[in-house]
């Protein structure tokens, strides 16, 4: 059966629907230009978790929850479910923590990025300056035989663990629901301000989350690879997605009055072009060499890839590093520690892309 | 005479990187290209269509796929 979203049309439509969804989550709540945000999403949840300490950023985003399962889903319906395992574990949590902190510099994954971008905040103009650069190097180590290695056929429950960890904080959130005025439920924290306390309602958030699970299953949506494509192959298949995103996000924005053109004073940003560029650039490299951007490697969760979880909880841990060791920034600038952590995830990143270039057999 | 590529177990882009420098090389008239996924096996058809080859074939192979590209 040919797969319809795989194609020009598919990948197009998914790009222009997770757009509109964005701007939709926006207006129901999410924080400003942050409709989406796989990793502030997930830094959230550590926060939520209290892996971190950051009061305004704790909670259980459930978008993240129906990204891994609604993937799962259309995995398992379309008889895609594979679990498997094995390829460079312990090399994947430590991109996944290296590209959260950059990300946490900036302030965005590559989906804030360009919905920054849509949003009208020019400081997304480094950031994505930043992560074609940090995926161009990515590109320079692949082409000289840069290479995880090959995962291997595992047991089902392999492929269930991350999906299952996701329900487990579902179901967290259920028997520790938020309480008004008060910033911890049960073992859950709530922020009752800044950006962690914005959210959209708990199941328009999961049911957009799930849709969006589902369709980027089918269509291999990636923003890392959207970019890689171009630079590697000069393709621009999910280079059209990217774009499709973005154009329609901006007409959603624009119908919504969400746009606000200006680099000063935008949401959840700070002006510090070189951080924004280089922070970006620090996760354009992790997210290149662990071969998907955080959204990607969320639906691989839930094709059952037990390494792209193993990135997943590597971000986890990488943002509570990031706000309990001050490396991620604020609407002011950078953390104390932030431009050390960048620089050196850029050696960690480097001292990987170099080391790791034995041919496949 | 016929290439075949293992491209089973590998990430992207790593499948597509093989084949394009499979189809670089030369050699035989036709690649046949072993894979795992169904991204895999997308991935790996629309880089050899962009390159002028054709897919003659796909063929399920175990728990993944058996891809035969023809090179013009």
């Amino acid at each position: 059966m040919k797969n319809f979203f795989a194609g020009r049309w598919g990948i197009i439509g998914v790009g222009g629907i997770i757009g509109i969804l964005a701007a939709l989550l926006q207006k129901l709540g999410n924080p400003g230009n942050m409709g989406i945000c796989v990793a502030c999403f997930e830094r959230d949840i550590a926060g939520a978790l209290g892996l971190h300490r950051a009061a305004v950023v704790q909670y259980i985003r459930p978008e993240i929850i129906g990204f891994v399962v609604g993937s799962m889903i259309a995995a398992y319906l379309f008889k895609e479910f594979r679990p498997r395992v094995g390829s460079a574990p312990i090399v994947r949590f430590v991109l996944g923590a290296v590209a959260m902190i950059g990300a946490l510099v900036f302030l965005g994954c590559p989906w804030r990025a360009v919905l920054r971008l849509a949003g009208g905040d020019g400081n997304a103009i480094l950031g994505l300056l930043g992560l074609t650069g940090g995926i161009w190097i990515g590109t320079r180590f692949l082409k000289n035989g840069y290479n995880l290695g090959r995962t291997q056929a595992t047991h089902t429950t392999v492929g269930w663990m991350l999906p299952l960890i996701m329900l487990g904080f579902l179901a967290l959130m259920f028997v520790f629901p938020q309480v008004q005025d008060q910033e911890k439920s049960g073992v859950l924290f709530y922020s009752l301000k800044g950006p962690g306390a914005m959210h959209a309602p708990l199941f328009p958030a999961l049911i957009v989350g799930l849709a969006i699970g589902f369709l980027a299953q089918r269509s291999r949506f990636c923003t890392m690879g959207a970019i890689r494509d171009l630079v590697l192959f000069g393709q621009i298949h999910l280079l059209t997605g990217f774009i499709s995103l973005v154009a329609f996000a901006f007409l959603s924005n624009m119908a919504l009055g969400q746009f606000h053109p200006g680099f000063a004073g935008q949401p959840v940003a700070h002006t510090m072009h070189i951080w924004n560029f280089a922070g970006m650039a620090l996760a354009g490299l992790a997210f290149a060499l662990a071969g998907g951007c955080p959204g990607r490697q969320l639906f691989l969760c839930g094709e059952g890839d037990g390494d792209a979880a193993v990135f997943v909880m590597g971000m986890i841990v990488g943002a509570g590093f990031s706000h309990n060791f001050g490396l991620a920034s604020s609407p002011k600038g950078v953390g104390p520690h932030g431009i050390a952590a960048v620089v050196i995830g850029l050696v960690v990143c480097l001292f990987i892309g170099f080391t790791m270039r034995k041919k496949t057999a | 005479m016929s290439t075949t590529i293992d491209a089973r177990g590998l990430s992207c882009p790593q499948p597509v990187l093989l084949i394009l420098d499979a189809i670089k090389k030369g050699g035989g008239t036709e690649l046949i290209v072993l894979v795992d996924t169904d991204t895999s096996k997308e991935n790996v058809s629309r880089a050899a269509e962009s390159q002028g080859c054709t897919v003659t074939n796909v063929q399920p192979d175990g728990d993944g796929y058996q891809i035969f590209i023809s090179r013009v």
